[in-house]
């Protein structure tokens, strides 16, 4: 990208590469066009020969008549994609909460002084306990719980206290990364900020969050991931919003074809995977990556 | 020469590889193919066709009750020559041991006493008996829990009345008379529900169902109630019980064998809203649990299939089951 093939000094002539480094160029692109080569064939050589190994293995019409049933996954398709919809609001509206929570909490486990003791004790406390519980379980204690106390202006719907039990446990993971980050700023940033005159808060927000929170978004990505993922365990409360989980087991418990899972699987993945693609590129794009972050 | 080797690896990685796989691959593909039995072919047969896979289930299952009916009813006739107290040898010569497990529960029996002759199961053994000519008082009863009569072990009893369900499986390792009661499914509620007082199907329509994934349950619910707000889908009956307790559905649909025992057992104050009508499906069976090639096996069929014909079975079932707490919903 950089390689000096014509470039114009500062002084204005005309710059032109001698022969040897002509040369070396040509070595290099020549080397660069074989290892290209040689990279291409033996993926190709690779997928072919264990691709050609699975057709062959004695199940494989039993596999794929009961795993890549073409025509029976189209049937299913739309009814687990609409499924995938509820998956994406809950993530969307989980998320936004959990990173608010997430950062109070962080900021909250930061505060310096004694008078914060009790605050500080209470976020630790918080991410101990719902770091450590299985998510499960929040969504059991939660999902059967609550609603057994009869409490009537508490709604007593499975999905918003699957959705709480989610973002409980999510906030506390999240937060966890947050501290990680805010604490990864190097004193000499807070220190140059407080002798720059800022207060804690305005320290925090202007300087420390900032840095932190470019620094986190790989971790926060894959919480993220994570989350959306585990919406399909509001299933486990029973409920009559179907995701694309449950949809697929749906169709998977009446025909004995797993194909509907299959496919619920390749839309899960046909949505991380340009989702951590454009971050990547958000990213970069913006400079977040520092240099502790590319090495 | 280093710069070379990469390439001489992966090559030499390919080849073996491909040197194992096909080994694997020629060898599997014989096997596959010496091996034409008719396990291999029906793989093959339903490759691509969700038509072919989705339907071999109920074939099958259809195949299986077919073949633990056959035992007895093949002529389907009612003809009991042969099944006399003289001819058949029980356990004790003259009378007929019946088993069951203690404790009894309702409706199948009434106050743990089998031999009073109240409750479904206590009332079918006793019809029974009479069809293959034994008096009231030549019937003998006794306890067996229900794993170990499931059991290949041998048996101290004639047979074994205790909501048996009658399955390829168990066939294995006992026999089973033909079916005496088909199970049907139906909608429990908890007293002072929306749907608690509900006389028809119709009065269902409107409610906040539930059923467990991939159960009969779940079908009948789509097919016969067609709530108007979707189906809640559990994972297990027990979360369907805590959402019902909780007030989060209105009723969920299980078996009616399991309706009463949730109605009496695990819901403090639950109802039994209704029987639901008899699916298009093949409902699972009810059947006599005799020992595994015992000489009984089919007159109890014959006398199973006797009580049935002249609708003894319907009306013990009106009388201990529908009159009992689960009327039939229309």
């Amino acid at each position: 990208m950089n390689t000096p093939t014509s470039t114009t000094t500062a002084s204005g002539d005309r710059w032109t590469p001698s022969e040897i480094q002509l040369q070396r160029l040509a070595y290099r692109r020549s080397r660069n066009r074989r290892s290209t080569l040689i990279a291409g064939s033996s993926t190709v050589v690779l997928v072919l020969v264990v691709g050609w190994a699975i057709v062959h293995t004695q199940g494989w019409p039993r596999f794929r008549a009961s795993f890549l049933d073409v025509k029976y996954g189209r049937e299913v398709f739309v009814g687990i994609l609409k499924g995938l919809w509820l998956n994406v609001r809950l993530m969307v509206v989980c998320e936004v909460i959990i990173l608010i929570l997430a950062m109070l909490l962080a900021l909250a486990r930061s505060l310096r002084g004694p008078v914060f003791f009790p605050i500080r004790a209470a976020a630790t406390i918080y991410t101990d306990v719902f770091r450590g519980l299985p998510l499960l379980l929040v969504l059991y204690l939660l999902g059967f719980g609550v609603p057994a106390l009869r409490i009537s202006w508490l709604p007593s719907n499975s999905l918003v206290w699957g959705a709480v039990g989610l973002i409980l446990t999510y906030t506390a993971y999240n937060a966890e990364v947050m501290r990680a980050g805010i604490e990864s700023v190097h004193p000499s940033q807070r220190a140059a900020a407080r002798s720059l005159g800022l207060s804690h808060g305005k320290t925090m927000r202007h300087v420390v969050v900032p840095q932190a929170f470019r620094r986190v978004m790989p971790p926060l990505l894959n919480d993220l991931v994570s989350l959306q993922k585990d919406t399909a365990l509001i299933a486990a409360l029973g409920t009559p919003y179907y995701d694309a989980v449950l949809q697929a087991q749906i169709e998977a418990q009446t025909t004995y074809n797993y194909t509907p899972y299959v496919i619920a699987g390749l839309l899960f993945l046909a949505l991380t995977i340009p989702m951590t693609r454009f971050t990547d590129w958000i990213a970069r794009k913006q400079g977040w990556t520092t240099a502790g972050a590319t090495v | 020469m280093f710069k070379r080797r990469p390439l001489a690896i992966v090559f030499a990685l390919a080849a073996v590889i491909a040197l194992t796989a096909s080994a694997c691959g020629s060898s599997s593909t014989t096997a596959a193919a010496s091996s034409t039995s008719p396990s291999s072919a029906a793989p093959v047969a339903s490759t691509g066709s969700s038509a072919a896979v989705s339907s071999s289930a109920p074939a099958s299952g259809a195949a299986t009750s077919a073949t633990s009916s056959a035992s007895g009813s093949a002529p389907a006739s009612t003809d009991l020559t042969g099944c006399t107290p003289d001819a058949l040898k029980t356990k004790t010569g003259g009378k007929l041991t019946v088993a069951t497990d203690n404790p009894a529960y309702e409706p199948w029996f009434s106050g743990n006493t089998p031999a009073n002759g109240k409750g479904f199961e206590s009332a079918v053994a006793y019809a029974v008996a009479t069809k293959l000519g034994y008096a009231k008082a030549d019937v003998i009863w006794t306890k067996e829990s229900f794993n170990a009569a499931v059991s290949p072990a041998p048996k101290d009893f004639d047979f074994d009345i205790n909501e048996f369900t009658i399955t390829a499986d168990r066939a294995k390792a006992v026999d089973f008379s033909t079916g005496y009661y088909d199970v049907t499914q139906a909608v429990v509620t908890t007293k002072g529900s929306a749907i608690a007082s509900a006389k028809s199907i119709a009065d269902l329509k409107g409610a906040k169902l539930g059923a467990q994934i991939g159960t009969t349950s779940l079908t009948a619910l789509n097919t016969l109630i067609a709530p108007s707000t979707k189906a809640t889908i559990f994972q297990t009956n027990d979360t369907a019980v805590a959402q019902l307790k909780n007030g989060q559905v209105d009723g969920i649909v299980v078996d009616t064998p399991t309706a009463f025992y949730m109605a009496s057992a695990q819901l403090d104050n639950g109802v039994i809203v209704g029987q639901l009508p008899a699916g298009s499906g093949t409902p699972d069976q009810f059947g006599l649990l005799l020992d595994k090639g015992s000489s009984l096996t089919s007159c109890a069929s014959k006398a199973v299939d006797a009580l049935r014909a002249d609708s003894t079975l319907a009306k013990l079932q009106t009388t201990w089951l529908a009159n009992a707490g689960a009327p039939v919903l229309k």
